[in-house]
């Protein structure tokens, strides 16, 4: 082996460590900074420069369509809050929309993966083929799988209602047009289309689990269920942090079901905040307060996010 | 492991497969079905009468150019991936092995923006990518895009993994950084940028809510709002609208079968240093 005689001259463990690479290091700092140019110029304007320009748009009435942007302060704000504002109502319908949405979806979208994982996560014959036969709905985009729904969800005409009519069911079920069975659609669409995508994370943990701890964890006695506490969930704590958190903001971010499945139907009850958002800033062009709305939103994801941070911290220490 | 009994094993998983395939082989049986056999009740599972009618329809209407769509949906997507990995391998490269002042500070805002939630910045982008004179053409589905920090953390964690040793024997014989780079680092980080390539494909591919906001005109359209379209320019002939949503089916589908351990290993990773 070629890289032998090398590791011999090689201080050990320093391979990511800043300033240690003695001998990559001939070239001066410009070389760097040009590596760097290409990817920050890309960054700087479409991550930094917007993140601050959308604090400063709602900070003024901004009618994209109107000359005249005028400063309003913290107004933008106010009115979110303010329940005679022409916003008020329709903020928190929407908000509350993606609060139900987030809810229920999150617990599903935590533990379902988490067993077709742990289904997964043995030696047999087809099981990389199994594992992409399930994430397969997740390469197709929000489009495909929201206008496929709501065909098969169509309460006239869908496959669904005439399959469960047929079979002596009630078949005239408003999958996408009345409440509770709308919120039912989106979130059972959501967990269909995304729970490949937590469980292959889930695999990838549980594969980073030592196996001499199941080893050990059945020497010490106990079924399968006391392996699981002690073995399985405490070696995927950090995977199931990263899995809860992601899936609370994709879930926040919520647009594309309820856009093409529901319509927001009935009336606006479904319709999220990021429809919401999207349709005051981009379609009726109010972008100052949409702007708002965002900065709020985020504030509230922000929280969530440092909550579940919290939970996990406390279970490390009892 | 435990053994496990063939036929109740196998039952198992494959019933589980028919939840997953089940509604997208529905979608391309109906895309040959004509508009009142896909909504006869009692349903019919195989076409009586296969035609391509839908697809006759969807080619016919200039108000719904699938094909220029189609078009689109490949430049945006390709033009992004390879923007992506040009970009993020030099930043990667730059953060994992050179020195120089502000580094950490500039990783740790790459990171921070991380956790910006990416609606956030769709109204100020819009007015950016409106002041560069990019609003309705494909620019503003491939350049924005790429500023997204994944590649560069990405590929970042991988250069990290690489052993030096190769890159100092480079160094030895006389290459500068950009010799390293482009002749010892890249092509062996083959399989990383496989990987990212293909997971900027799929999601710039798959794209909603940008091209939606973005996009005006019809022929600029790409394949996801170009679906919402047909479904209100044909609310209930689902042939036609399941035959667009076959075409903007078929390729990723394609893709992920070919490259579904670049895919998988992609999603991984993602966890592994949340």
């Amino acid at each position: 082996m070629a890289a032998e005689t090398a590791v011999t001259r090689t201080p050990p463990a320093q391979a990511g460590e800043a300033g240690a690479g003695g001998r990559v290091r001939r070239t001066g700092p410009l070389t760097a900074y040009l590596f760097l140019l290409p990817y920050f110029v890309v960054f700087a304007t479409f991550v930094l420069a917007p993140a601050v320009y959308g604090l400063w748009i709602s900070l003024h009435d901004w009618d994209y369509l109107l000359p005249g942007k005028p400063f309003v302060g913290l107004d933008n704000y106010k009115a979110l809050f303010d329940s005679n504002s022409a916003v008020y109502s329709f903020w928190w319908e929407s908000l509350s929309a993606t609060g139900i949405f987030t809810l229920f979806s999150v617990p599903l979208l935590l533990i379902i993966p988490l067993m077709l994982a742990l289904l997964l996560n043995r030696s047999f014959r087809g099981r990389t083929f199994f594992r992409a036969v399930y994430f397969a709905p997740y390469v197709l985009g929000v489009a495909v799988i929201g206008v496929l729904w709501r065909f098969v969800l169509d309460p006239n005409l869908g496959v669904v209602n005439s399959v469960l009519g047929a079979i002596g069911l009630p078949g005239d079920t408003p999958w996408t047009t009345a409440l509770p069975w709308a919120w039912v659609t989106l979130v059972g669409v959501t967990v269909w289309w995304t729970l490949g995508f937590n469980a292959v994370i889930y695999l990838a943990g549980l594969q980073d689990i030592p196996r001499e701890l199941y080893e050990a964890a059945r020497i010490d006695g106990g079924g399968k269920w006391a392996e699981f506490r002690h073995v399985t969930l405490p070696g995927l704590r950090p995977v199931l942090l990263f899995v809860t958190v992601n899936t609370v903001l994709v879930s926040a971010n919520m647009f594309g079901q309820s856009y093409l499945i529901t319509q927001g139907a009935p009336g606006t009850e479904t319709r999220t905040a990021i429809m919401y958002i999207a349709q005051v800033g981009l379609s009726d062009y109010k972008m100052g307060s949409a702007a708002a709305m965002s900065y709020l939103l985020t504030a509230c994801l922000l929280v969530i996010s440092l909550i579940v941070f919290r939970m996990f911290r406390e279970k490390d220490a009892s | 492991m435990r053994r496990v009994r063939p036929i109740a094993w196998y039952t198992v998983l494959i019933g589980l497969s028919l939840v997953f395939i089940a509604p997208l082989v529905w979608m391309l049986l109906t895309a040959f079905k004509t508009p009142g056999e896909a909504t006869r009740v009692p349903p019919t599972v195989f076409p009586a009468e296969p035609t391509t009618g839908a697809f006759d329809t969807l080619l016919g209407n200039s108000q719904t150019p699938v094909l220029r769509w189609f078009l689109n949906s490949v430049l945006a997507a390709t033009g992004q991936a390879v923007l992506v990995l040009a970009v993020a391998s030099m930043a990667a490269y730059a953060l994992a092995r050179l020195e120089f002042r502000g580094k950490k500070l500039i990783f740790g805002m790459i990171i921070a923006t991380l956790f910006i939630p990416s609606f956030v910045l769709i109204i100020p982008n819009f007015l950016i990518v409106d002041r560069f004179g990019m609003l309705d053409t494909l620019w503003a589905l491939i350049i924005p895009g790429a500023a997204g920090a994944f590649g560069v953390f990405f590929l970042r964690q991988f250069f990290l993994s690489l052993p030096k040793e190769l890159e100092e024997a480079a160094v030895l014989e006389g290459a500068n950084s950009w010799q390293i780079f482009t002749r010892v680092v890249l092509p062996l980080s083959k399989p990383a940028l496989a990987t990212l390539a293909v997971i900027s494909f799929l999601t710039n591919w798959n794209d909603f809510i940008w091209p939606i906001y973005v996009l005006f005109s019809p022929e600029q359209f790409t394949l996801p709002p170009g679906l919402a379209i047909l479904q209100g320019a044909y609310t209930i002939n689902y042939p036609v609208i399941m035959a667009g949503a076959l075409v903007a089916s078929i390729p990723v589908l394609l893709l992920f079968m070919v490259a579904q351990r670049y895919v998988i290993e992609g999603v991984s990773r993602s966890g592994l240093k949340g």
